[in-house]
């Protein structure tokens, strides 16, 4: 079956975006496919790369970034959710003269339409958080 | 060959305004949806009726004004705004003090909302 999933789960607080990262390897290694990960509101802080995780923590940005190394799954950050907590890339960077980009590797930044396409095109749609 | 049949989705609302980012990320969805002319249903439930409360004053607060962006719904093809009606209730007010557009749904109606949309996102 398509999936979908929504992350509105910071990945600092709850567990939300852990059980979704959980979720997505389970779908992936079931045979499902995994059409796109969309992180809208809060959820678009998982992909900042200068958060510092205690050693003794899971860190859920670098299970995500494997689980789009091993399988290609698109991650996508919703661009004004991104740039409101600090997350850019290289483009978003230069474009806000700010002095490095901050995104972890493996994600993208995009806008509230590749949601609305994965609401089209997916036959499930599962939202964490919110 | 004939068009494949468009899923529809169910947006529902249940934050107020202002508190969080949650309810603007929410209608910034619908209004995403609109431009890209895909059919979505919006339901205010809970305290996300609140959302629809007119003359909202938010100048201070430091934050764009909800209601004016509620407003430019219809302009993205979003005309009905779906109110559950004892939600509405529970907070004292009437359908009479929402915007245009506003619909009461009493229980059986949102049970079938949530039961016809191929997608549920909640907000």
């Amino acid at each position: 079956m398509k999936y979908s999933l929504l992350v509105l789960s910071a990945p600092d607080t709850g567990s939300g975006n852990l059980t979704a990262v959980r979720f997505a390897e389970s779908l992936v290694a079931r045979g499902h496919e995994l059409y796109r990960v969309f992180f809208l509101d809060r959820g678009a802080a998982t992909g900042l790369a200068s958060a510092v995780i205690p050693q003794d923590e899971q860190n859920i940005g670098d299970l995500w970034t494997s689980l789009a190394s091993k399988h290609g799954t698109e991650l996508i950050l919703c661009v004004a959710s991104a740039l409101r907590q600090g997350v850019l890339d290289e483009t978003e960077a230069t474009r806000y003269e700010q002095p490095a980009a901050t995104m972890l590797p493996g994600f993208e930044i995009g806008g509230l339409g590749l949601l609305v396409e994965a609401m089209a095109e997916s036959e499930r749609l599962l939202t964490f958080g919110g | 060959m004939p068009e494949p049949e468009q899923n529809r989705t169910l947006l529902v609302f249940r934050q107020p305004p202002y508190t969080s980012s949650l309810s603007r990320s929410g209608l910034d969805t619908a209004l995403a949806a609109g431009a890209f002319e895909q059919p979505v249903t919006v339901l205010f439930l809970s305290e996300g009726v609140l959302q629809l409360l007119p003359e909202q004053h938010s100048s201070k607060s430091g934050k764009r004004n909800h209601g004016k962006v509620l407003a430019s719904l219809p302009l993205y093809d979003i005309e009905t705004l779906w109110v559950d009606s004892d939600s509405l209730s529970d907070f004292g007010y009437v359908i009479d003090d929402l915007p245009d557009g506003a619909k009461l749904a009493d229980r059986g109606k949102v049970e079938e909302m949530l039961a016809c949309h191929d997608h549920v996102v909640a907000f």
